[in-house]
C-alpha cells in the first residue's frame, strides 16, 4: 500500500509560549497539555499554568451525527446476519442498502432542519450537513459502480439517475418559473429547460418548450421539430426485448438526425433551440460553456456520455472521468478530496476511495461502513486488497473504539467489535473496563454485556470497583451484594467481618433484608455463612423457637466457623437459653460444658464477676477440661 | 484538533504531572510548590478541584491512580527523596456538599538516597504493588498485602539498576503465557555505558525479579519509557523518549523447557523519529495503543500512528503559540474543504437540500466560502 504524503495539522495551544516544554496526559477521547519544564532537577518556574482538553473535531459528540451513527448501526448489525451464501450482490443491496441511505440521509436532514442555534454552530451545521451530502453522493456512486456494476446500456441510466437525486434545485427553480405569470418569459426559463436537457429529463423539457412554442406562433414548425427531436432520443430498456447493438444502431441514426438538423441550420434563428441541438449533439465546447448550470464536473460527465456514447461500458468510465474532471477545472482550480474520492470509484479503485475517503473525513464512520458494505459483498477480494477482510475489522476498530469514549454510544460500539472477529474481543475487553460507572444502573448495564460474552474478568472486576466504592461509603449491604456477584470471596468475608463488628459494637444488624435472603450465596465464603446462620439464630430466637434456636447455636459452634472474635458474644448469647424450659437438660449441657474453650470461659467469668453484686452467689461452669 | 476547555490550575509553580485516573473523571496535578491537587469531572464535563494539599518537602514529580478495585488511592514521588501513599476518606456530609474531600497519608516510603523519580503501580493482578526508581539507581517494589489496612507496605524487592533512573513502565499484560516485566530508563548521559533501558522479569522459582534483556541500541540518556497496552499480541512494544522517539518490538522467543533463566526476546526497532529535533522528554500510549504522544523540547506535543501495515507516521502536532487565552469555550477550528470543485456548488447543494428533500428553503444559503487558515485543516484520519 502507497505511503499517504499528508502532513500532520497543527493545532495551535493558547497561553503555552512558543519554545516552552509541553506535558500531556492521555485521556478518555481527550489529551491534556499544559506548560512544564523537563530539566533534571530542581526546576522551577512561574506558577499557574492552565491545563487544556484537547479533542478531536466534535464528530462524536454531534446531535447531528448522533441519529446517523444510530441508523448505520442498524444497518451494519443486519447486515451482519445475512448468510454469506446469498445469490448475489444483489441481494444484499436489496435488503438493506436500497432502504438505507435515503432514510438515513433524509431523516437527518429533516431532524437538523430543527436545529437552530448560534451562528458558528449554523455554521457547523451546515458544513456537516454539506458532508454529509458529499458522503451520500459518494456511497450512492460507490453502489452504482460496485454494487449495481451495470452493464453497458444499463449504467448510464444509472449514472443519470445519480447525477439527478443529486441536482435536485433545478426542480426548485422550475416550480417558481410555472409558478409565474408568464413562465416562457420568466428570466430563468431558459436556464431550467436547458438543465432538463443536461439531465436527460426530455419530456420536462417538451412541457417546457410547448410554452414557449405558444408565445411565438410564428415559430411553432420549428418548435414542432425540436419537439420531434426530443421525443425520437432512444433510451435503452434494460427490460426489453431490444438488444445493445440494436439500441446503439438506433441511436446512432437519432445522432446523425440530430446533426443534419444542425448543420442545415434549422434552428439557427432561434438561439436557444440551436443550443439544445447542439447539447444534444454532446458538443463538448457547449456543454463547457454552461458550466454553471452543470455545477460539477461528474455532472459534465453524465452529460457527455448520455449524448455521445450512451452505451459506455464499467471499464471505459475511467477515461472519460479523468478527461472530464481535466475539461471542467480550469488549470487554476486544484481538485478537491470530494473529486479525488469520486474519480478513485471511477477508477475502480475501490482501495484508493476508501484511502481517500479516510484522509477527507475525520470520523470513521462512512469509511468503516463502506468497508464493511464492499467486504460483505465479496468486493474487496476481488479487487485484490489482499488483506480485505482485516481491513475491514481494521476500519471498524478505529471507528467503534472512537464510539467507545461516548457515555452513551459505547453501546454501540459493541455491536461493531462482536463482528471483528480477530481483535473484535480483546479491544471490547480493554475498553469496557474504563466505562465509567457513575450510577449502579449504568454499572449494571455494562455488566449485562460482560455477563453475555463470558467475559468473567471483567465481570470480577467491576463488581469489585462497586464494592469496593460502597465499602468506602459505609454501604455494607450493597458492598456485600456487589462482592457476592464478584464471587469475591476474599471481600465477602471482609465485609461480614464488618457487619459482626458492627452488631457487637451496636446490638443490632443494618441491611437484614440482604442478610435474610442471602440463599445459597451464603455459601461463599466461611464468614458470609456464620452471618447468615447468626442472623438466623436471632429470627428464631426473637420468634421464641428456642429450641431451633439452641440447635443453630449449637451447630455454630462446633461447625467451628464461629470468627475467634465472635466467641464471647455467642457465649453471652448461649446464656439466656440456658434459663429456657425448652431448652432440654442434654442441649443445656452441651452448651454449658461442651466444645467450650478455657479462656472463652474465664473471659466470661470475669467478665460476670464485674457484673455481678457481691452477694449474689457466682453460677460456676464447670471446667470443661476436667470434664471430659 | 481543537482545546475544548481550558482549566486554570492555580498551582503556585511548575507542573510536573497531570494524571488521569482509570476512568478517566477524576485527574490529580502535582507541582514544584510541592502540592497534589485532585480534579473531579462533573456530569457537564467541567472540571473542579476538589482537594489541594501540601504532600512533600521539595518538587513532586510524579503522581500516579492506584486501579479502581483498590478504592481512591494516590501515590507522589518527590525530590525530597520520598514517595507516599495517600487515600481518600469519605468526607462529612457538609464537606460533601461543598464539593470537598480528604486524603490522608497512608505511608511514606523513605529507603531511597535521591531523588524518587518515577513512580508506578503494578498491573491489578498483581495486587496492590509499588514501584519507585530514583536517581540512586534502584529499583524499589513495595507490596500492600493487605488492601484493606493501606499504611502497611513491605519492601518485596531492591533492584540496583547501577545507572541513575529516570523511569519505569510495567507491561500491562495479564495473561499467563508472559510473566510479569518491567521497563527501567535511565538518563544517565554518558554515552559509553550502553543500554540505557533494561528489562526485567519475575522468575516463579527464584521469586525475584531478573534483568532479561537490555537494549544496547539506546546509548543517550532515556527521560519516559511507556509499555503499550497489549492487545493479545504475543509480542511486546515499548516506546523510548530519548534523544528521539523510538518504538520497539519485544518478540519472546521459544523457551526451552529445561531453561530456567528470563525470557530470551528478539528486539526490533519498529520506528524512530527526530522531528522533535532534540530532547524527547515524554512519551505516552493511548488506552488501546494505537495513537502515541511524545512531548519535546522542541515545546511541541507529536502523535504518531500506525496504518494497516505498520508504518508510522505523525498525524497531528500540538504547538504552543504564546496567545493569550480568550474567554470563549472551543468550537471545533477545523474547517471542511470536503466540497467538490466547482463552481457555486456548495450553493448549489445547500439549495438542492433545500428543494429538493424539505420542500423549503434552508433559513439561509451562505455563499460557503472556503474558511482556511494556513495552519488548520481537515486533519487526516490516517490508517
Amino acid at each position: 500500500m502507497e505511503e499517504v504524503d499528508v502532513e500532520p495539522t497543527i493545532t495551535n495551544i493558547p497561553a503555552i509560549s512558543d519554545g516552552k516544554h509541553m506535558g500531556f496526559a492521555w485521556g478518555p477521547g481527550d489529551i491534556l497539555v499544559y506548560e512544564t519544564r523537563y530539566k533534571a532537577s530542581g526546576a522551577s518556574g512561574s506558577g499557574c499554568s492552565f491545563i487544556h482538553e484537547i479533542r478531536k473535531d466534535e464528530d462524536i459528540y454531534s446531535p447531528i451525527l448522533r441519529k446517523l451513527f444510530n441508523e448505520s448501526h442498524h444497518i451494519f448489525v443486519g447486515l451482519q446476519t445475512i448468510r454469506e451464501d446469498l445469490p448475489s450482490k444483489r441481494d444484499v443491496n436489496a435488503q438493506l442498502v436500497r432502504k438505507n441511505p435515503h432514510s438515513v440521509f433524509y431523516s437527518d436532514i429533516h431532524f437538523i432542519t430543527l436545529f437552530s442555534g448560534t451562528i458558528l454552530t449554523l455554521i457547523c451545521f451546515l458544513l456537516k450537513v454539506s458532508i454529509l451530502l458529499a458522503i451520500e453522493l459518494i456511497w450512492n456512486l460507490c453502489e452504482v459502480l460496485f454494487i449495481d456494476a451495470a452493464p453497458a446500456g444499463s449504467l448510464l441510466l444509472h449514472l443519470l439517475d445519480w447525477v439527478r437525486l443529486h441536482k435536485a434545485d433545478v426542480d426548485e427553480k422550475a416550480r417558481e418559473v410555472l409558478q409565474s405569470e408568464s413562465p416562457a418569459e420568466h428570466r430563468d426559463y431558459w436556464d431550467v429547460v436547458v438543465s432538463y436537457v443536461l439531465q436527460g429529463r426530455l419530456e420536462e423539457v417538451r412541457q417546457m418548450l410547448v410554452k414557449q412554442a405558444n408565445l411565438q406562433p410564428a415559430a411553432r414548425s420549428m418548435y414542432k421539430q425540436m419537439d420531434t427531436l426530443l421525443s425520437k432520443m432512444p433510451f435503452y430498456n434494460p427490460g426489453g426485448t431490444q438488444t445493445l447493438t440494436e439500441f446503439d444502431v438506433k441511436w446512432r441514426h437519432w445522432h446523425e438526425e440530430v446533426d443534419r438538423c444542425l448543420q442545415d441550420n434549422s434552428f439557427a434563428s432561434n438561439r436557444h433551440l440551436e443550443l439544445i441541438c447542439k447539447i444534444l449533439l454532446g458538443d463538448e465546447d457547449t456543454l463547457l460553456d454552461h458550466k454553471e448550470l452543470l455545477g460539477t464536473w461528474y455532472h459534465f460527465l453524465v452529460t457527455r456520455l448520455l449524448f455521445c456514447h450512451p452505451t459506455v461500458k464499467l471499464t471505459e468510465l475511467h477515461y472519460y472521468a479523468q478527461s472530464c474532471m481535466t475539461m471542467f477545472l480550469d488549470s487554476r482550480s486544484v481538485p478537491e478530496p470530494l473529486d479525488n474520492i469520486l474519480l478513485a470509484a471511477f477508477e475502480f479503485d475501490i482501495h484508493q476511495v476508501i484511502k481517500e475517503c479516510s484522509i477527507a473525513l475525520n470520523n470513521w464512520w462512512f469509511v468503516a461502513h463502506l468497508t464493511d458494505l464492499l467486504d460483505h459483498c465479496k468486493l474487496l477480494q476481488s479487487h485484490n486488497l489482499h488483506f480485505g477482510s482485516n481491513l475491514r475489522e481494521f476500519l471498524l476498530l478505529e471507528y467503534a473504539s472512537g464510539l467507545f469514549t461516548h457515555h452513551s454510544l459505547w453501546q454501540l460500539a459493541v455491536d461493531y467489535f462482536d463482528h471483528c472477529p480477530e481483535f473484535g474481543r480483546v479491544y471490547l475487553e480493554l475498553q469496557i473496563e474504563r466505562v465509567p460507572l457513575e450510577t449502579e444502573r449504568k454499572a449494571l448495564k455494562v455488566l449485562r454485556v460482560c455477563e453475555q460474552r463470558q467475559m468473567s474478568e471483567q465481570v470480577r472486576s467491576i463488581c469489585k470497583i462497586m464494592a469496593m466504592r460502597a465499602l468506602r461509603n459505609n454501604r455494607l449491604g450493597s458492598a456485600l451484594s456487589w462482592s457476592i456477584r464478584a464471587k469475591d470471596a476474599a471481600f465477602a468475608t471482609l465485609i461480614s467481618e464488618r457487619f459482626l463488628q458492627d452488631y457487637c459494637a451496636k446490638g443490632t444488624f443494618s441491611d437484614l433484608d440482604l442478610i435474610d435472603n442471602l440463599g445459597p450465596a451464603m455459601l461463599l465464603s466461611d464468614r458470609l455463612t456464620f452471618l447468615g446462620k447468626y442472623r438466623e439464630f436471632h429470627k428464631l430466637y426473637g420468634e421464641k423457637r428456642f429450641r431451633e434456636a439452641a440447635k443453630l447455636l449449637l451447630s455454630l459452634m462446633t461447625a467451628k466457623i464461629a470468627p475467634q472474635s465472635f466467641w464471647m458474644t455467642l457465649l453471652t448469647d448461649a446464656l439466656p437459653l440456658l434459663e429456657q424450659k425448652e431448652v432440654s437438660h442434654q442441649q443445656q449441657l452441651v452448651l454449658g460444658h461442651g466444645f467450650l474453650p478455657h479462656i472463652a470461659l474465664q473471659k466470661l467469668h470475669k467478665k460476670r464477676l464485674q457484673e455481678q453484686k457481691h452477694n449474689i452467689p457466682e453460677t460456676r461452669f464447670a471446667d470443661p477440661i476436667s470434664c471430659s | 484538533m481543537f482545546v475544548a476547555r481550558s482549566i486554570a490550575a492555580d498551582h503556585k509553580d511548575l507542573i510536573h504531572d497531570v494524571s488521569y485516573d482509570f476512568h478517566g473523571r477524576r485527574m490529580a496535578t502535582c507541582s514544584s510548590d510541592q502540592s497534589v491537587k485532585v480534579w473531579d469531572k462533573s456530569e457537564n464535563g467541567e472540571w473542579h478541584c476538589t482537594a489541594s494539599w501540601k504532600t512533600h518537602s521539595g518538587s513532586v514529580w510524579r503522581v500516579t491512580w492506584a486501579h479502581p478495585e483498590f478504592g481512591q488511592v494516590l501515590a507522589s514521588c518527590s525530590f525530597d527523596r520520598t514517595a507516599a501513599v495517600w487515600e481518600e476518606i469519605v468526607g462529612e456530609s457538609n464537606d460533601k456538599q461543598r464539593g470537598l474531600s480528604h486524603w490522608i497519608k497512608r505511608t511514606t516510603l523513605v529507603d531511597s538516597r535521591t531523588s524518587v523519580t518515577d513512580v508506578k503501580f503494578a498491573p491489578k493482578h498483581m495486587g496492590l504493588m509499588l514501584t519507585t526508581c530514583s536517581a540512586d539507581g534502584v529499583v524499589r517494589i513495595y507490596e500492600a498485602p493487605d488492601v484493606m489496612n493501606l499504611s502497611q507496605w513491605s519492601l518485596q524487592h531492591e533492584i540496583s539498576c547501577k545507572l541513575s533512573c529516570s523511569c519505569i513502565s510495567w507491561n500491562p499484560s495479564s495473561s499467563r503465557a508472559h510473566p510479569p516485566m518491567f521497563a527501567v530508563g535511565s538518563d544517565d548521559s554518558n554515552v559509553t555505558y550502553g543500554g540505557k533501558v533494561q528489562i526485567y522479569e519475575y522468575n516463579e522459582n527464584t521469586r525475584k525479579y531478573a534483568k532479561a534483556e537490555t537494549l544496547m541500541t539506546v546509548t543517550d540518556a532515556v527521560h519516559d519509557i511507556a509499555f503499550a497496552p497489549n492487545l493479545g499480541r504475543s509480542f511486546h512494544v515499548l516506546a523510548i523518549a530519548t534523544k528521539d522517539v523510538r518504538i520497539f518490538k519485544l518478540v519472546p522467543m521459544r523457551k526451552e523447557s529445561t531453561s530456567t533463566g528470563p525470557t530470551k526476546f528478539e528486539v526490533q526497532i519498529v520506528a524512530q523519529f527526530d522531528n522533535h529535533n532534540s530532547q524527547v522528554w515524554r512519551v505516552s500510549w493511548n488506552i488501546t495503543s494505537t495513537l502515541l504522544a511524545s512531548s519535546g523540547d522542541d515545546g511541541c506535543v507529536r502523535l504518531w500512528k500506525a496504518n494497516y501495515m505498520d508504518n508510522w507516521k505523525c498525524t497531528g502536532i500540538l504547538k504552543g503559540d504564546g496567545s493569550p487565552l480568550t474567554g470563549s469555550s472551543g468550537q471545533p477550528s477545523a474547517m471542511s474543504t470536503v466540497l467538490g470543485s466547482s463552481v457555486q456548488s456548495s450553493q448549489n447543494a445547500l439549495n438542492g437540500m433545500s428543494a429538493g428533500r424539505i420542500g423549503k428553503r434552508a433559513p439561509f444559503a451562505p455563499p460557503l466560502r472556503q474558511l482556511t487558515s494556513p495552519k488548520i485543516y481537515q486533519p487526516p484520519a490516517y490508517y
